[in-house]
């Protein structure tokens, strides 16, 4: 793929490496008891170690350990079995000891990979050098009093796992891609719940340019990304403020920056003589972490299906395309409502395609105009399942189908009891069908006249007023075979 | 009576001869009219009655009921204020108890203070604590020793009877060096024997918790208390703790003693030599053998220490930053002025000292050539401990180079200061556990110390041979 950017002069390729940081999914912090919900109060769920009163020691939580292993082994990745926790020194109100508890040295997890998908059925291995446990800071509110900043310390030790790849990304999209597939993957190993909006999955992105061919050039930090859009076009301003650089024959400063979603362009962060050196060294109040080979075993047996797997699976066994089984795939929510349409009712395996077509389109539009995701359908797995049965037992037609979807998104009731009430059992009956025909044609002399003289495009005439005699109920593949006997 | 031992104390009150209330009468009397010594931060007569007045009511079987104790106010304490000898703490009223001293309380014990101690447990003096400095109770007419340091506040306190044992934390000597100076019996224990959650921290991989008291007896009965696992410290031992004091037994015959040579050091008065000597002697005559022993890596303990605790200091410290609680200065126009004057003000000299030691040897460039290295040392010089109890029980050295040395004195030399840990600082490093017990006096009829070192988790050896000492002792 040509992933090139045309500047003035020449053509540029962009280096990318993405930083993420994903919050651990656990009901505690990383290193105390306390709550992790989020909206509360501020100030609720603070306990002493968070807030870093005098001779407290922080304790870690097994579980999130648990889950960064459980990740490591989702991204394919080496589980160390010795790391350790250091301290990131710094100053900030709202980082209540002073430094921040992550690791440095001897991360959890090493190397490993996340593949992207490209719509065109190809696909990219990216490569993650490293997934570390750290704790995240506390919030500074400015927004409360006209000259007080306020601090709420409800986030202040929640755990983190930044995950860092390596800079094989190529493009915005490249970078899209990646950190859908990682949001995707962490939510099917549920470790993380991958909300954007609530802070739970944020970005740093690295990006550097270069003419093809070329070393890398100097790079650039964007901070704190915690949305696709916004690190698609963080990266696309940046690429071009980089390549405007080169190309008038100046130097990238190498600079930490933040974007600015309202005018969407980056600008720096700090000063360079501001810049930190946050001394770190293993932290004296915790041991280093040693992880047990029977920990991992036990781990790699709680792994569920990985979207890939899946996918294969949908295309291997279902024979999906590439496409439609990486758009199922994608939401693990939407590949469990697949996979149960599919569970429901064993004739359905055959028509999996249709399936496929009827959640991606009929049921992710009516979904979209109420603002609803997947798990809060009004339509259950089931419910669609006998709707799609209906419909390849020829007991209803599409279209009738699709008046009956909508009833059943308002009604949540059954589709026969629907199709029950309404009448709305396809005709299939051949004798039926022919009066029907037989009307339309007396009714319609003259346009049969014109038909049988040539004029061969009445024929849909004939097929709608047809199908309006039997109030759309006619089965229209009879129909049209009727119609062209009658009509010879 | 003379209430001078816990243990002929506990008898008293289990006879019920005297109430708790009574005793701590006795115990308020003593420290009102010693308040020259400056040996306490705070001291609240009704909340000592009080606490007295409950303890009455509690069981005859608590094991240390009535029992007044001083605490180093490095503990926190829900009841008194804890400031850890600093101004930046010096308003500082913590909503938990230290797991250390919820252990005394449970037994029964009354706290009569918050003991005196340098600020943040830096220093050899007590001299560094914003609330001035503690009397050596031993200083002849007309002189004013230091009580030495850290813990200089709760030797002070043991030695002049305010209290019957008191609680201290040792990083580089902190309680053998003062209970060397003020003729107590020290004890920190192994790194990890007692939890350190609720003690302000100042070096977290070398501080531990430990006790001051009057006698083996006493200090071994405080011991079985303070130790103890505690799954909010990770660095706390999950082990059995031993009845140390049932079990002590003062034969130390077929003992093997080992002694360092790196410890007859150039400089050092002939008078800590000299009572080295005699307590090989004495150790000899109950039956023991010495045996010359090497600890080669001893020169390069006071450098790694002077290293690592500031290192960790430097980032244990981050914390009092004006933001949460303790003090903070009003004159400030930005976040970054309210942490520049907030911290300048609030610390003290050596504080800010040892802060800046600490931050340099973290810097980037410097981490290697300074912080990695000391730790190596540090693991070397744990190394020589590991190969020196191949060949003997325990190790015997003097506790400190010299007598108690008079205010003032080495207060514009800090490398002077620091060079009193040389002997207690290789062992602070190792992790293993030392005592020191009054034996012997100077030329001056000061108070001197001998340091016993054992193994991990071997209180007990250095208990027993420290009994034999105590016992033999003229």
């Amino acid at each position: 793929m040509n992933n090139l950017i045309k500047g003035t002069k020449f053509e540029w390729e962009t280096i990318i490496g993405l930083e993420i940081h994903a919050q651990v999914k656990s009901n505690s912090k990383l290193f105390s008891s306390s709550s992790t919900k989020f909206g509360s109060k501020p100030n609720s769920q603070v306990s002493l170690v968070d807030a870093a009163m005098p001779g407290m020691l922080p304790v870690i939580n097994e579980f999130c350990v648990k889950q960064a292993i459980k990740t490591g082994i989702g991204l394919k990745a080496k589980i160390n079995q010795y790391s350790v926790f250091d301290r990131k020194n710094y100053f900030y109100a709202d980082l209540p000891q002073g430094y921040q508890i992550s690791q440095y040295k001897y991360p959890i997890v090493g190397e490993g990979v996340v593949t992207i998908d490209f719509n065109n059925g190809e696909s990219k291995d990216i490569r993650i050098v490293r997934l570390h446990l750290e704790q995240d800071a506390g919030k500074s509110l400015h927004d409360q009093n006209p000259v007080k900043t306020y601090v709420d310390l409800n986030r202040s030790g929640v755990a983190l796992m930044e995950i860092v790849s390596e800079p094989d990304l190529r493009s915005a999209e490249e970078a899209a891609l990646y950190i859908t597939k990682l949001r995707s993957i962490l939510m099917y190993l549920d470790v993380c719940d991958g909300n954007m909006q609530e802070g739970s999955l944020r970005a740093d992105v690295n990006i550097s340019v270069r003419k093809p061919g070329e070393n890398y050039g100097t790079r650039c930090e964007i901070k704190n990304l915690n949305s696709i859009k916004f690190i698609k076009q963080a990266i696309e301003f940046e690429a071009k403020r980089q390549i405007g650089i080169l190309e008038k024959g100046g130097e990238i400063e190498q600079n930490t920056l933040l974007f600015d979603s309202l005018i969407s362009k980056t600008r720096p962060m700090r000063n360079k003589e501001e810049a930190h050196d946050y001394r770190y060294f293993p932290d004296p109040d915790l041991l280093p972490l040693k992880i047990e080979d029977s920990l991992i075993q036990s781990l790699v047996k709680e792994i569920p299906e990985l979207p890939d797997e899946r996918k294969k699976r949908y295309i291997n066994d279902f024979h999906l395309s590439n496409y439609d089984s990486s758009v199922l795939t994608s939401e693990k929510q939407t590949s469990d409502y697949f996979d149960k349409v599919l569970e429901s009712d064993n004739d359905l395996k055959g028509s999996a395609k249709l399936v496929a077509n009827w959640i991606t389109s009929e049921l992710f539009a009516i979904l979209n105009k109420h603002d609803l995701d997947i798990h809060q359908s009004p339509i259950s797995p089931e419910h669609l399942g006998i709707l799609i049965k209906l419909i390849i037992s020829d007991k209803i037609s599409g279209k009738i189908a699709k008046e009956v979807f909508e009833e059943m998104f308002q009604s949540k009731e059954s589709p026969e009891k629907i199709v029950k009430e309404k009448d709305l059992i396809q005709v299939t009956d051949t004798k039926e069908i022919e009066i029907i025909i037989e009307k339309i044609l007396n009714d319609n002399q003259d346009k049969v006249r014109e038909y049988k003289e040539g004029k061969i495009k009445l024929l849909g005439f004939f097929v709608g007023q047809a199908m309006k005699e039997s109030m759309g109920k006619a089965n229209p593949k009879k129909l049209n075979q009727i119609l062209l006997n009658k009509l010879r | 009576m003379e209430f001078s031992s816990i243990t002929e104390t506990l008898k008293t009150i289990r006879s019920k001869k005297i109430s708790v209330e009574e005793l701590s009468n006795i115990f308020i009397k003593r420290i009102k009219d010693s308040k020259n010594l400056n040996a306490f931060i705070y001291f609240n007569e009704e909340d000592i009655i009080e606490q007295s007045r409950k303890i009455d009511k509690l069981s005859n079987n608590l094991s240390l009921k009535g029992i007044p104790l001083a605490i180093k106010d490095l503990f926190c304490t829900k009841n008194m204020p804890t400031t850890a000898g600093s101004k930046i703490l010096s308003n500082f009223h913590p909503t938990y108890e230290s797991f250390v001293t919820q252990k005394l309380i449970d037994q029964g014990s009354v706290f009569v203070g918050k003991a005196n101690c340098d600020e943040f447990a830096m220093g050899s003096s007590t001299t560094t604590s914003f609330f001035g400095n503690t009397i050596n109770p031993v200083s002849p007419k007309g002189k004013q020793l230091v009580p030495g340091g850290s813990s200089g506040g709760s030797a002070a306190a043991v030695a002049a009877k305010l209290c019957l044992g008191a609680t201290g934390t040792d990083t580089g000597g902190s309680i053998r060096q003062p209970a060397s100076f003020c003729g107590v019996v020290g004890i920190k224990p192994t790194y990890g024997l007692c939890s350190r959650w609720g003690i302000v921290a100042f070096a977290s991989s070398l501080d531990q918790a430990g006790i001051f008291a009057n006698s083996i007896e006493d200090a071994s009965i405080l011991m079985k208390e303070v130790a103890g696992y505690d799954s909010n410290d990770s660095t706390s031992a999950k082990i059995r703790i031993p009845d140390y004091y049932k079990n002590l037994n003062q034969d130390v015959a077929g003992k093997i003693i080992g002694v360092p040579k790196e410890y007859t050091l150039p400089g050092i008065s002939d008078e800590i030599n000299n009572v080295w000597e005699e307590a090989i002697k004495l150790f000899e005559k109950g039956g023991a053998k010495i045996k010359k022993i090497s600890l080669p890596r001893t020169k390069y303990a006071l450098p790694a220490y002077y290293i690592i605790a500031p290192a960790e200091a430097s980032s244990n410290l981050a914390r009092y930053d004006g933001v949460k609680y303790g003090f903070r200065s009003n004159e400030n126009n930005s976040l970054d002025e309210m942490y520049e004057l907030t911290r300048s003000e609030g610390f003290g000299k050596e504080v800010k000292r040892r802060i800046l030691i600490g931050t340099y040897v973290l810097s980037a460039g410097y981490y290697d050539a300074y912080y990695l290295k000391a730790q190596k040392v540090r693991k070397l010089i744990a190394d020589d401990f590991t190969l020196a109890f191949k060949d003997c029980d325990f190790i015997m050295t003097p506790t400190t180079p010299s007598q108690a040395f008079q205010i003032g004195e080495k207060e514009e030399d800090p490398i002077k200061m620091y060079l009193n840990d040389i002997f207690t600082v290789p062992a602070s490093l190792a992790g293993i556990p030392g005592i020191s017990i009054p034996f012997g006096k100077s030329k001056e009829k000061l108070p001197l110390g001998i340091q016993l070192l054992s193994k991990h988790f071997d209180e007990q050896t250095i208990l027993n041979a420290g009994l034999y000492l105590e016992k033999n002792n003229e």
